[in-house]
């Protein structure tokens, strides 16, 4: 009876350790699934634009006047900047919106699919009189850009 | 809770222009308070967009972003009675969603 009793013990902690180790590797699998749509947070941490694409994992952004910006010329508050890009590209995937001398260059990703116009527009924080720059990439992976001064006569990031 | 957000919709041969405005304080992680210690950053960082329930467009956005942001883009192919959507969440895990109907 005592035996019987140890093996039967035996038998569920074995159960139990092989449960919490199959957990544990469900819940490693899923952290990383998760990982793959988390917010970018190196990206938003890259000090310079040239830290950034890399950060990004993004291919040489080449310049293309089918970009459009709508950017002000002087902006008397750089706290709230509206800035607009609109292109002629085909399949834009996705728009990358910085402030090149931003602290922090990266403001924003959008991440378009095929139900929405390739025209985005938002306000930006501008620290100092900067080039407002668009990356457009592609389906392809392709990244396009241009770019627009924006005068600021009062910062924006109370720097 | 955050107070919801404002939602316009302009509609123009199916194609439907959404205007959003949202409320929250964007603090950039960049300002020093008066004990010139280093305000920590509190923004929206996730966006998602859904037309019908359909996710349409998604974005991340960092401190760069203005205080009370505001944000423009346009669906393709609506009609009247559809339904658009829109989220937010911070890094504070707060989070909103307000919908509109296309007239």
């Amino acid at each position: 009876m005592q035996l019987r009793f140890e093996e039967m013990m035996n038998t569920r902690r074995n159960a139990l350790i092989k449960g919490t180790a199959l957990s544990a590797l469900l819940l490693e699998s899923l952290m990383r699934a998760e990982d793959s749509f988390a917010y970018q947070q190196s990206a938003f941490d890259a000090k310079t634009v040239a830290e950034l694409n890399k950060s990004l994992g993004l291919s040489v952004p080449l310049e293309s006047s089918q970009i459009s910006l709508l950017t002000p010329e002087i902006a008397e508050n750089g706290a709230v900047v509206q800035v607009a890009a609109t292109t002629t590209l085909a399949n834009v995937r996705r728009w990358i919106f910085l402030v090149e001398k931003n602290p922090i260059p990266l403001v924003a990703i959008f991440n378009l699919t095929e139900d929405v116009l390739p025209s985005i527009t938002a306000r930006c924080k501008f620290a100092q009189t900067s080039d407002f720059i668009a990356y457009a990439q592609l389906a392809d992976g392709r990244v396009y850009y241009n770019k627009k001064e924006v005068k600021v006569t009062l910062g924006g990031c109370g720097g | 809770m955050s107070d919801p957000m404002r939602i316009r919709l302009q509609s123009v041969a199916g194609v439907t222009t959404v205007k959003v405005l949202m409320s929250h304080e964007m603090e950039s992680g960049q300002r020093r308070g008066e004990d010139g210690r280093i305000i920590p950053i509190w923004n929206i960082q996730d966006v998602s967009a859904s037309w019908n329930g359909k996710v349409v467009m998604t974005a991340e956005w960092g401190g760069g972003i203005s205080k009370n942001p505001f944000m423009q883009f346009a669906v393709k192919g609506t009609k009247p009675g559809d339904k658009i959507s829109i989220t937010w969440k911070d890094n504070r895990g707060d989070s909103r969603t307000d919908e509109v109907l296309v007239t």
